[in-house]
């Protein structure tokens, strides 16, 4: 299996550092102090202590009984990001960066949020370890994720509402580069994906394959084997990455990207289903876009997958055919979530629930010996309004 | 020698320093550019940069965001852009540059691209995202169909990536005045001149400096240390302001009349002072 990405930051013909000259200084400097805390032990060591008392890892992997008996199928576990401080996976990056940051003594942590969540573990870990933070966030997602806002804003970090383009995620990585761009000197950038320029799509993988290398731990102890099936929610691809990293070379073991199917076809989120190879912030990769290169207007009920591009390395292994993508309408992902609620007591992100969702249609397909994980990337609290609001107007 | 290369031989020959307007194609509609085109270069603008719009460029103020927003409402594709350039050649032989990001190229086709650049009579590309390490794959191209691609320098690159980003340089050098994205400014930084005069200093092509030029007085700085003052959201804020009006064209070419005047006063008076301004150069 190569080594990815290689030294110019490609994974094949995607990824890559598309970015203005003004940024490329600060990634070379970004990529050069990542690779020398790789193989240090005091950072390593810090990483770990951070992430077992300050994050709780790890996080259990859940056999989700009344879920099995109610598929019919395969056992089900679930990986339970949802129990991470904050409540998402998101932190295992922001923990991760704000090391990096410290490291090279920047003062002030910018970063893009959709769901909020991001924005939630970058405001975290700036009043963790004293740095400020500015948050940006679509305007549309500040009113559809309001209970994410008030707590970056308790969490004492300056919310940036952008107003521009669909005032979504996109829009959000637009203005968060251009604020870095302005103020690189003593800003570090906390992208909160497997996105954007070269070392980003890296450093971001491996802040988050603790996930997967427990998850291998975990279902070892349990089941003496490697599981059989991964199922992930892909929006930029961070806990999908997360998750697979570790299983990439396990062939045996298959990965399920799970893409915003939205409402349909026009109306999505599914970069790696429905796009075209392209440039977006920073890397080439799978891009919904129109025939002239403009990128695409997207929709997904779930804010952290409403999103035209993908994490370059995702677009790499969907090539190679190492994981399969599938799409999850927003009303399935509805589905997906009262269904966890109801079997297992766990109400998972809008996002979560549309790897759950899948799960729903796969697991009665496999034999009882079979054995899938379910990645719950994170907890719904957030989501309750917005679902609320679409089952009302959907007259479920 | 390409057509920018001879306009900044020309430019030095005078003792003169190029003014280089920015406007995005199709903002208000192609058929204002075409004109504005027309109008800048009768005003005195020496090499014309015409922005290809995108939906998220992410190097751009607020200002050219909604120039592109324009252009786009529309529709403007790079085949219009094409479409558009091959309409003035009938009548100009300004240099052009187009000004972009990478994403409608690459999805256009980087051979195709160069291919239709050149013969619609374009002159040099310059793609905002697109850093020398990640522009082999195009360079080739407009290189084989002798467009310049021009790159950028920025106030963060250090004197060793300023280097080596000039070997590969064509045309002319594009050092951003500011750290930061493009937009009007009130004042440039204090450091500019020392800056450029560093790059100029190991620089093989003549050196423009663009990035929040914005004003008379600004060119009037840049004309005593650098070959050519770019001008973009300056322009595009009398275009916003001037949307639906008669004298859009007018305003924008009493602007650029008004810049150049600001270089060539600069220029006589360093000619004066110290007999050519092309003395100064190395």
């Amino acid at each position: 299996m190569p080594k990815l990405p290689d030294k110019h930051g490609h994974f094949g013909l995607y990824g890559g550092r598309y970015v203005a000259e003004t940024l490329m200084p600060a990634l070379l400097e970004l990529e050069e102090v990542y690779r020398q805390c790789r193989t240090d032990s005091t950072f390593k060591r810090d990483l770990r202590a951070l992430q077992r008392e300050y994050i709780g890892r790890p996080t259990p992997l859940t056999f989700a009984a009344r879920l099995t008996e109610r598929l019919g199928g395969a056992k089900v576990y679930l990986k339970r990001e949802d129990l991470c401080h904050t409540g998402a996976h998101k932190i295992n990056n922001t923990i991760g960066q704000a090391l990096l940051a410290k490291r090279m003594g920047k003062e002030r942590l910018i970063a893009e949020t959709g769901a909020g969540q991001h924005g939630v573990a970058t405001a975290t870990v700036a009043a963790l370890f004293g740095f400020s933070c500015e948050v940006f966030m679509g305007r549309e997602d500040t009113v559809r994720q309001a209970p994410n806002v008030f707590r970056m804003r308790l969490l004492g970090a300056t919310l940036r509402e952008v107003g521009s383009g669909s005032q979504t995620l996109k829009d959000a990585m637009n203005e968060a580069l251009r604020d870095w761009i302005a103020h690189v000197a003593h800003t570090f950038y906390v992208i909160g994906t497997v996105a954007g320029p070269h070392p980003y799509p890296m450093l971001v993988r491996d802040f988050q394959s603790v996930i997967g290398r427990e998850t291998k731990k975990q279902i070892v102890q349990r089941e003496g084997r490697l599981p059989d099936y991964l199922i992930a929610c892909v929006g930029g691809g961070s806990n999908a990455m997360g998750l697979f990293a570790p299983f990439l070379s396990a062939t045996a073991v298959h990965m399920v990207a799970v893409e915003a199917g939205g409402i349909g076809a026009g109306r999505n989120a599914a970069s790696m289903s429905n796009g075209y190879a392209g440039v977006l912030h920073g890397s080439k990769t799978y891009v919904l876009q129109d025939e002239t290169g403009q990128i695409a207007a997207t929709h997904s009920l779930a804010p952290g997958l409403d999103y035209p591009g993908v994490g370059p390395e995702l677009s790499y292994w969907s090539d190679q055919q190492r994981l399969r993508c599938v799409t999850v309408q927003d009303a399935q992902a509805v589905e997906g979530m009262r269904l966890l609620a109801e079997t297992e007591g766990i109400i998972p992100a809008l996002e979560s629930a549309h790897a759950v969702a899948h799960a729903a249609t796969l697991v009665p397909q496999l034999p009882a010996t079979a054995i899938v994980v379910i990645n719950v990337s994170g907890r719904g609290d957030k989501d309750l309004q917005s679902v609320a609001s679409f089952l009302d107007e959907n007259a479920l | 020698m390409t057509r920018i290369a001879d306009t900044f031989a020309q430019l030095r020959a005078r003792g003169e320093v190029g003014l280089i307007p920015f406007i995005t194609a199709g903002d208000p509609d192609i058929e204002t550019t075409f004109a504005l085109v027309h109008e800048m270069a009768r005003q005195g603008a020496d090499i014309i940069e015409l922005g290809v719009p995108f939906s998220d460029p992410m190097a751009d103020g607020p200002t050219l965001q909604r120039a592109a927003e324009r252009a786009l409402q529309h529709g403007t594709s790079l085949a219009h852009v094409f479409e558009l350039v091959r309409r003035v050649r009938r009548s100009l032989t300004i240099p052009i540059l187009l000004f972009g990001y990478y994403n409608p190229i690459w999805r256009y086709g980087g051979e195709r691209f160069a291919a239709d650049a050149r013969q619609a009579g374009v002159d040099g590309v310059l793609c905002v995202d697109l850093p020398p390490e990640e522009a082999e794959e195009l360079k080739r191209e407009t290189d084989r169909h002798d467009l310049d691609m021009i790159f950028l320098l920025a106030p963060t690159s250090s004197l060793d990536r300023a280097q080596r980003v000039l070997t590969r340089a064509r045309g002319f050098i594009y050092y951003v005045a500011v750290t930061g994205v493009t937009g009007v400014r009130t004042t440039l930084p204090a450091d500019l001149s020392d800056m450029v005069r560093r790059i100029r200093a190991i620089s093989p092509v003549p050196v423009g400096v663009g990035f929040g030029i914005s004003s008379s007085e600004h060119v009037a700085q840049v004309a005593g240390m650098a070959d050519a003052a770019i001008v973009g959201s300056a322009i595009s804020q009398v275009i916003e302001q001037s949307l639906g009006q008669p004298d859009l064209v007018a305003r924008v070419g009493a602007l650029v009349a008004e810049l150049k005047t600001a270089l060539r006063s600069i220029a006589a008076a360093t000619r004066n002072h110290t007999g050519t301004a092309s003395s100064s150069r190395s």
